[in-house]
């Protein structure tokens, strides 16, 4: 599903990024863990297609394909999906307008027609009782005076209705009481099949809890230093992450 | 020297009126006689504005004053239905007067149906039929030094629409003015004047629509004096959708008694150089007044807005936002002036102007003016001008939108509240429909 290889990125002239490795197949739910400033949000901009990262080096390889030569519209168009960590407001945009937009640009591209209004409703209302969000919720500007649960529950919201195949969630879980982690648990666990593949960020074990990775990534200044299974989560529960910043200065002792 | 030049410009304008004078509606009307002389006067004296002015520093009116345009002060029996059927809002039902030209053209109006107490009608016929109406009321609302398009337009006086609301009529359907340029021939000057009366307690809707025939270089020169006694409301709205080669001056003067209330709406959309004044008057106390402006420039247009909204009297309520989406190499210029008089006590007032820039050469000089003489009043004004926010951008491209689609809904969500604003789901359907038309030709990729 997706390949990283000795991925650098800069931004404004400073490495963020190096050499990152990250192999994703079908099925598979990933969580990225690290402290912050380690660069895990720059990683999901980059999958993401933001323009204002500057890859350097290395290749990502989505679906056999290059995910770098593509415009982000077009990453979205082929299933790949991101969740901020802080969606932006857009005022005089309605949820509901983007919705369509993107359900239609999506199916366009794969060669279906566009849905009829009736059709389009029922999807709607059907993914929003899976957020448990109110029908009037949509026709309110994108995230303008969302609190911050309501915007990553957007987020969510959004994610069930264009179903990607490939899910990056940048700490969706950030700022939620239990009740909304429990929700958007529900949601992400609810797309989890054997075609799609799951990438979460996050900086806590808690959502760990309710979406079980397969396997765990920590990432220490902008490279991945350790990976294993769900028990690597637990045991940085337990450490803090001074434990692999600890390993890690070894670990580039004994590369030096 | 400049000056001399504005003079220049002036004086075929003062000559073309001398030969005219004589077969202007209503002539020998002693009181209408002196009034047009009166701005003959000004305007041979102040001429056309040049950039020497403050009012007119980032508005220059060299390409208005380079060609010499020809007065239509009569009919010319220009009635092209194919080409009205076309300039029409579907589904809006209105009352609607048709002007080619600045002059008034009755095959091609529908002013049937009118409720008792409403008068609309040309006012060249109202000048010929009852002149002595309009004696107290024309003129009425003019700045009191006018710049010498004013002065060029009250010295021409000759047709226009005349609007009355009686007292305590609600007018539900709106009365439409629909101003036809460019109809006979090249460099044809349209010199509409209007006059709308809204009596105590009534309540009605006036658009007014500019708009080309034909691509040929015109100019129209217009004033609208608006006079709203109390408890009157009125929904105004001025359409500007003019040709590439076009010009507009425009002038909206109100007088606003008590407890009354405007709302008006400018939407600039075509024209290559659309200069629009506003001046609200807020006579007496509890008077209020929206203005809602929304202008759009592209190519090389050159769009200007100059309000003011004087506060006379306590307890007075003024509202102005207008907001501009400029591309290509077009420029705006927004000058919003607020007198609040030293009785003026309990004013609320507020102001803004935002602009957006989709490239790099467009300009805007925008410049908000509070002069405030009493001490008990709220007032607050803001000022933008910037881009399209890229992250906004991002956001919509990352969820499978379109760059070109993301900018074009990101602009139009910029316009969405002045056009939320319009209560007339004909009108407002149209104006969205000029903004997506116009942003459909934006294909920027910064
Ligand atoms: N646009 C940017 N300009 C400059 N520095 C940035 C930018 N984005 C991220 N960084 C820097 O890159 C590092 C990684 O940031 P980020 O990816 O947001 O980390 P995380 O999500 O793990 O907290 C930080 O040191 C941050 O300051
Ligand atoms: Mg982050």
């Amino acid at each position: 599903m997706l390949s990283v290889t000795n991925l650098d990125v800069a931004v404004n002239g400073g490495m963020i990024l190096n050499e990152l490795n990250l192999e994703v197949q079908a099925g598979e739910v990933h969580a990225i863990m690290g402290p912050n400033g380690s660069g895990k949000s720059t990683f999901a901009n980059v999958l993401a297609g933001h323009p204002g990262y500057e890859v350097t080096a290395g290749s990502v390889i989505y679906e056999g394909q290059d995910l770098l030569q593509m415009d982000p519209e077009e990453r979205a168009r082929r299933g790949v999906f991101l969740a901020f960590q802080y969606p932006v407001e857009i005022p005089g945009v309605s949820n509901v307008y983007l919705l369509k937009a993107a359900v239609n640009e999506i199916r366009k591209h794969r060669g279906e027609s566009e849905l009829d209004a009736v059709k389009f409703l029922k999807l709607v209302r059907e993914k929003l009782k899976l957020v448990d969000m109110k029908e009037e919720f949509l026709h309110r500007a994108i995230n303008e005076g969302f609190s911050g649960g309501e915007k990553k529950r957007n987020e969510i919201f959004q994610m069930a209705m264009l179903e990607p195949k490939l899910a990056i969630l940048d700490e969706t879980d950030s700022g939620l009481d239990i009740d909304a982690l429990k929700v958007v648990a529900q949601g992400v666990n609810e797309l989890r099949d054997s075609s799609r593949s799951i990438v979460m960020v996050t900086h806590y074990q808690r959502l760990l809890d309710y979406i079980v990775p397969d396997y765990v990534h920590v990432l220490a200044g902008g490279r991945v230093v350790k990976s294993g299974g769900k028990e690597l989560a637990l045991e940085l529960e337990e450490h803090g992450y001074g434990w692999i910043e600890g390993q890690t200065a070894e670990l580039l002792e004994t590369r030096a | 020297m400049n000056i001399a030049a504005s003079n220049a410009d002036a004086a075929d304008y003062v000559a073309a009126q001398q030969i005219a004078a004589g077969a202007l509606p209503a002539a020998g009307t002693p009181w209408l006689d002196a009034s047009r002389d009166k701005a003959k006067v000004i305007l041979a004296d102040v001429g056309l504005p040049t950039t020497r002015l403050e009012d007119w520093k980032y508005t220059n009116t060299r390409s208005i004053t380079r060609t010499k345009f020809d007065p239509v002060l009569r009919s010319e029996s220009w009635s092209e239905t194919a080409v009205i059927e076309q300039l029409k809002v579907p589904e809006l039902k209105s009352h609607r007067l048709v002007f080619a030209d600045g002059i008034f053209v009755s095959e091609l109006s529908s002013d049937a149906d009118l409720p008792r107490g409403v008068r609309v009608m040309s006012m060249a016929q109202l000048l010929q039929s009852e002149p002595e109406y309009l004696k107290s009321a024309l003129g009425s609302a003019l700045p009191e030094s006018p710049h010498g398009f004013t002065a060029m337009n009250s010295s021409f006086i000759s047709d226009g629409a005349f609007v009355e609301i009686g007292a305590e009529v609600m007018l539900d359907k709106p009365i439409e003015l629909l101003f036809v340029s460019a109809c006979s021939g090249k460099d044809r000057l349209g010199l509409p004047r209007n006059l709308v009366l809204c009596r105590s307690g009534s309540s009605a809707t006036v658009v007014e629509r500019y708009l080309s025939a034909t691509k040929s270089r015109s100019l129209t020169n217009v004033v609208t004096e608006v006079v709203l006694d109390d408890s009157a409301s009125l929904n105004h709205y001025r359409v500007v959708d003019e040709s590439a080669d076009s010009f507009h001056v425009g002038g909206l003067f109100v007088q606003q008694d008590q407890s009354s209330r405007l709302d008006a709406c400018s939407v600039v959309v075509g024209g290559g150089l659309v200069r629009n004044d506003v001046l609200v008057n807020l006579n007496a106390p509890g008077a209020a007044v929206d203005l809602t402006g929304l202008y759009l420039g592209r190519g090389r247009s050159h769009i200007d807005n100059h309000t003011h909204v004087v506060h006379h009297t306590p307890d007075g309520t003024s509202r102005e936002h207008y907001k501009g989406i400029l591309d290509d190499r077009s420029r705006a210029v927004f000058h919003g002036r607020i007198t609040v008089e030293s009785g003026a006590q309990q004013t609320d007032s507020e102001q803004s102007n935002h602009n957006l820039l989709l490239s790099r050469d467009a300009e805007v000089d925008t410049k908000p003016q509070l002069e405030i003489y009493a001490d008990d009043v709220k007032c607050a004004h803001g000022v933008t001008v910037g881009q399209l926010d890229d992250k906004a951008v991002f956001y919509l491209r990352a969820r499978g939108v379109g760059e070109d689609e993301a900018r074009k809904m990101l602009t139009l969500a910029f316009a969405a509240d002045v056009l939320a604003k319009i209560e007339q789901p004909a009108l407002k359907g149209y104006l969205e429909r000029c903004v997506s038309d116009l942003l459909s030709s934006i294909t920027h990729t910064s």
